[in-house]
């Protein structure tokens, strides 16, 4: 459990960061809570030869309410997601998911922004976004470029970040009144990554589902977004009937790998049991 | 009155048997100033780390370690080829087997050692392994006991080849270790045959570990010039290492120092002997400097001792009423690569001839297959006493399938079948002696405490209701467990008797330091043993220093596991505190010009019987031990004693728990968990309730999660804590627990041991609720762990 070794860079600024990562190029890996890169260092199925650490680049701190968005700097640890006022207040289920995430020391260090850029489908953060329908900022030595959740992760550990790009904020719309939303997470114990989840966002008008956003954690290569799921909800009220179909439809994109959280079957049986306790769990949180 | 005042004054000021008196060791650890083996610095020390095999089964066709060699700041790096002039390629196992140190030649487990890189610090030791290249050609693995024994099953020990007999007897397979067999087959037979009811049922009691927070490691250090070596080891049991060591090294035992200093948890896993430190002597004795060897989590995980892997099959035998005829039970145990269970010589299978439990079973037979498999060795026992779990698991089983089997209620079959108060001592079919015991009171104790009717009633609502969300299932055991190994005449290991020892040492000032031939691990003993010495010496406790582990000071014991540390040490400790006692009152008869008789002992002074004004305080007889003693009594105030325990110790216990399952999740949820525990005189209640918590977290732990699967290929899954299942706080249940007093009549003070009572005893108690959870649908077992994914497969195949 000792990685090979490294050089060790901590930038203060975003620049420094963005010409780092041009000198280094394939050799350099951005560090932030190094919660998902050092796991996998000491393994040694990973073995940059430089490390940037981000930690000290101001820039990529932060919570604070633009227009209709709140904006998120990259570096925000899990903690302080948890016991942001601002957060609490306008995305509610941001700190819901922080907190199932790993337990205190990871939550500690851990980052959103390295939570998403890692790309890992049995990552929270993921679904969440493309739940909330995030928008990532991706700066660049050519400048900086916006990137919606549902357009970012293409593959297990592959995203829209290009060599030599930083992501630095994720922009997440405040949902207008009536609406509710909830993460249910199915996992062995405290630490572990999803068996599976659901993250799911709802607007109710008079009783009936104006909207829904539905995507699913750790059922397949990448977080998955579950249009037809949450399609099958709108113009409906949310009963027990809809709620179950929603989950069935949600079922049908699943593609799980078996592992010692279950097989197949269980893994996608799971995932529809989510869909259904995060609908209920929303549906009361409706506001 | 004030005499009473007084009096409890004193006697709280002795904090003896009884007091929950707190810890002393948790200043240390709390304040994170414990001192462990990897705590431990000297100078010049090289740090070491394993070359371990990606295969489960290969031959190795060459080792090449002039790359590793040749990195900067790497040492040595050994392979079998350099410890095979020292014979030290192949080391003796516990069991009578023998284990391969580096591999020779072949490689029978994933992760089995292959090399050692000796460097400078940790760091370039890592590296270097990376550039150690092992040529392998890969072979077929079998990780499955049954297809083991088949008949073109490859051949896992090459070593054994054309070898039909082992340590225990004959070999009926290349693969196969041992039969062992015990009780009257005939007879057993023959109650079968005549009995009105039996029932059958298969059961595997799954691969685990017992992942001590530390893991395994040790520094080793030869003194060239002084010829001398010491180990600083986590070691459950110092001196048997110093014996093995001498053994292995011919180096005398005088010469010879081993140090268990801080242990994080031993649980078995820490009873044997291990590569690691075989090549950490070898390696510091070959460079003249302290080396030190440090597992990382998946190393301890995945090759330093599983427990349990047994495959069992139980029978009873019964009339109409419940009554149990006969127990006859069949055991295929996978024992992995090397047989290196840690059993007493003469026992294969351990103790697991205390599997007719708390019942009065006329009628009893066991055998016992052992099996060679590509996994790694070990066998040892998780805290309990040598295959006590698995021997209890089945028996509580069997006996729930009977009731189930002809619709008695499982609390009423039990006590129709409890061993009565009256029948103790009792000998069981299988040859052992219960001491003490009294069961139907606790089970009494515990169905009021809880309220079974209104549990069941409950129960059966829910049942009823096709709505309800979940299962609710209640799990009980009245177990009976076996500890204190042992009596000499049973039990040894390497052909010492399994006694322990005291040493208690009484300074002029008043004050003591004792010494034991054991080790704790977390049990408490620096607190609990100076209780017993302040009961039965009259010396306060916080007066007397404890110290364990330290073969060149402690006097020779067997060592701490299989709740041994009481009923045997613990023995030692109460008679050597006598002698002290003994001697004080010739020397206190001496000072009060009275005869010896004519004193009475009095918490913490001899006074003159009749004349309570005369009297003689310990401190002031250690004094007078040291200028004063009556004419040709040697001066000084010490005792040592060895003590061979006339048979082992059976705590007892009465448990029940309530389960809840989601039938669609298969989440389930421990509501209730009632956990009644008779350990005999009871020394220090803290930490008694302390050690109880602990081993019903572990049971639930190895109930609820805990497995080390393997792939087809051999690979061994589940070695990190991401898979691995240690719960904490957020997962494990709230505790309930009682006791009754039932003291051992053998043992000096009536003491049993209870740290592993509550492992041992819960485990089938989780079973049973969740058997129970399904037992109306017809379910009379399934398999642990009960994880949700397993839980839900089970409900699945049942159409829920
Ligand atoms: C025991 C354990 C349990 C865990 N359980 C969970 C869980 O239940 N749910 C969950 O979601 N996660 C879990 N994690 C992962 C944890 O949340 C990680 O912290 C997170 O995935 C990565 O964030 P980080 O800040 O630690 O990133 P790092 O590990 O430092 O980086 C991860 C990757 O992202 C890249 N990166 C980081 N920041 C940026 C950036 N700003 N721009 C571009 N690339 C970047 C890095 O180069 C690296 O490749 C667990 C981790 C552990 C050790």
């Amino acid at each position: 459990m000792i990685p090979r070794s490294f050089e060790y860079h901590a930038p203060t600024a975003l620049p420094e960061v963005i010409a780092l990562l041009g000198q280094y190029g394939d050799e350099a890996k951005l560090l932030a809570g190094g919660h998902s890169l050092l796991p996998m260092m000491k393994l040694r199925f990973a073995g940059p030869g430089h490390l940037i650490d981000l930690r000290k680049v101001a820039e990529l701190k932060g919570i604070s309410v633009v227009g209709s968005e709140l904006h998120i700097g990259a570096m925000t640890t899990e903690n302080e997601l948890i016991f942001s006022k601002l957060v609490a207040e306008k995305l509610p289920l941001l700190v819901e998911v922080a907190r199932q995430i790993a337990d205190p020391q990871v939550r500690y260090k851990g980052t959103i922004g390295g939570d998403i850029s890692h790309g890992d489908p049995g990552n929270d953060h993921p679904a969440v976004m493309m739940a909330m329908d995030a928008t990532f900022v991706l700066v660049s030595a050519t400048g900086e470029r916006l990137v919606k959740a549902t357009e970012f992760f293409h593959g297990m550990y592959d995203t829209a970040l290009t060599p030599g790009e930083v992501m630095t904020q994720i922009r997440i719309p405040v949902p207008p009144a009536g609406t509710g939303s909830s993460y249910a997470k199915l996992k062995r114990k405290t630490g572990d990554y999803a068996t599976a989840a659901a993250a799911v966002v709802v607007q109710v008008q008079n009783g009936v589902c104006s909207a829904a956003r539905i995507a699913l954690t750790n059922v397949g290569p990448t977080a998955l977004f579950a249009t037809d799921a949450a399609a099958s909800l709108v113009g409906k009220p949310i009963d027990d009937a809809a709620i179950v179909q929603a989950a069935k439809l949600a079922m049908a994109i699943c593609e799980p790998v078996a592992d010692l959280r279950g097989d197949e079957a269980y893994k996608t049986a799971m995932a529809g049991q989510m869909v259904e306790r995060a609908l209920r769990s929303a549906v009361s949180h409706v506001k | 009155m004030d005499q009473n005042v007084e009096n409890h004054g004193r006697l709280e000021k002795l904090e003896g048997i009884g007091c929950s008196r707190k810890r002393r060791e948790d200043p240390r650890f709390i304040q994170g100033k414990g001192n462990y083996v990897d705590d431990i610095k000297l100078p010049g020390m090289l740090f070491a780390v394993m070359v371990r095999s990606p295969y489960a089964h290969a031959k190795i066709k060459s080792i090449d370690t002039s790359k590793a060699k040749a990195y900067p700041g790497v040492h040595a790096v050994l392979t079998a080829d350099d410890l095979k002039p020292l014979k030290l390629h192949w080391m003796p196992t516990l069991a009578g087997d023998v284990q391969a140190v580096l591999a020779d030649g072949y490689v029978s487990f994933q992760n089995q050692e292959v090399a050692f890189v000796v460097a400078d610090d940790r760091y370039v030791a890592a590296d270097a392994a990376e550039l150690v290249e092992v040529d392998y050609e890969e072979l077929p693995a079998v990780v499955d006991p049954f297809k083991a024994l088949l008949p073109d099953a490859p051949v896992i020990r090459p070593d054994l080849d054309g070898k039909s007999v082992g340590a225990h007897g004959a070999r009926k397979h290349h693969n196969h270790i041992f039969n062992w067999q015990i009780g009257d087959k005939d007879k057993t037979d023959r109650a079968f045959t005549d009995a009105e009811v039996t029932v059958k049922q298969d059961m595997h009691y799954p691969r685990v570990h017992p992942c001590p927070l530390e893991t395994c490691g040790s520094l080793a250090s030869y003194d060239a010039i002084r010829g001398d070596l010491t180990v600083w080891i986590t070691s459950q049991a110092p001196h048997v290492v110093r014996t093995v060591v001498g053994l292995l090294s011919s180096i005398p035992e005088s010469k010879i120092r081993i140090i268990s200093p801080d242990i994080g948890g031993g649980f078995g896993n820490k009873v044997g002997v291990y590569p690691g430190y075989v090549c950490s002597i070898v390696a510091s004795i070959v460079l003249g400097r302290p080396v030190k060897w440090i597992e990382s989590r998946s190393e301890n995980l995945t090759t330093t001792a599983f427990a349990r892997d047994y495959w069992m099959t139980g029978e009873l035998a019964a009339d109409r009423n419940g009554k149990i005829k006969a127990l006859r039970v069949n055991v295929t145990a996978d024992h992995g690569a090397f047989d290196a269970c840690a059993d007493p010589t003469k026992w294969p299978a351990g103790m697991f001839h205390v599997c007719t439990g708390s019942y009065d079973i006329p009628n009893a037979h066991v055998s016992v297959d052992g099996v060679y498999t590509n996994k790694f060795p070990g066998g040892v026992a998780y805290r309990c006493s040598f295959r006590v779990t698995e021997a209890v698991y089945l028996v509580e089983r069997m006996i729930d399938v009977l009731a189930q089997k002809l619709n008695i209620d499982k609390a009423e079959i039990r006590k129709r079948n409890f061993i009565k108060y009256e029948q103790f001592p009792y000998l069981t079919p299988l040859g052992l002696e219960f001491d003490s015991g009294n069961y139907l009171p606790a089970l009494e104790k515990v169905l009021e405490a809880v309220d079974y009717t209104a549990l069941r009633a409950e129960q059966a609502q829910k049942r009823a209701d096709p709505n309800c969300p979940t299962l609710m299932g209640i799990g009980i055991t009245t177990f009976t467990e076996i500890v204190g190994a042992g009596p000499s005449k049973s039990c040894d290991i390497l052909g010492i008797g399994m006694f322990d020892s005291c040493e208690i040492r009484v300074h002029p000032d008043g004050s003591a330091i004792a010494r034991m031939g054991t080790i704790s691990q977390g049990q408490g003993h620096q607190t609990t043993y100076a209780q017993i010495i302040a009961s039965e010496s009259g010396i306060a406790a916080s007066q007397i220093a404890v110290e364990e582990g330290d073969t060149s000071t402690a006097p020779y014991g067997l060592g701490t596991y299989g709740s041994r540390s009481t009923p045997v040490a613990g023995a030692a400790v109460a008679r050597a505190s006598r002698k002290i006692r003994e001697k004080a009152r010739k020397i206190a008869a001496h000072l009060l010009e009275v005869a010896p008789d004519d004193l009475e002992f009095d918490l913490d002074q001899f006074k003159v019987k009749g004349d309570p004004s005369k009297a003689k305080t310990m401190k002031e007889i250690a004094w007078a031990a040291y200028n004063n003693v009556p004419e040709g009594m040697e001066m000084g105030l010490e005792a040592v004693d060895y003590y061979d325990p006339p048979n082992f110790t059976f705590p007892f216990g009465a448990y029940l728990c309530v389960v809840d399952v989601n039938k669609k999740t298969g989440e389930t949820k421990v509501r209730r968990f009632y956990a009644l525990d008779d350990c005999g005189t009871r020394i220090n209640p803290m930490i008694i309730e302390g050690q109880i918590h602990g081993g019903l977290t572990e049971g639930f732990a190895v109930a609820m999660g805990q497995e080390l699967p393997y792939d087809e290929q051999g690979n061994v899954l589940g070695g990190t804590l991401m898979d691995y299942f240690l719960p904490t706080s957020v997962e494990t249940p709230h505790w309930e627990t009682d006791f009754t007093v039932t003291p051992s009549p053998h043992h000096p003070i009536g003491a049993k041991g209870v740290a592993e009572s509550p492992h041992v005893g819960s485990i089938p108690c989780f079973s049973s609720a969740m058997v129970d959870a399904f037992a109306h649908l017809g379910t009379t077992h399934f398999n642990m762990p009960y994880n949700s994914y397993r839980v839900w497969q089970h409900a699945q195949s049942l159409g829920l």
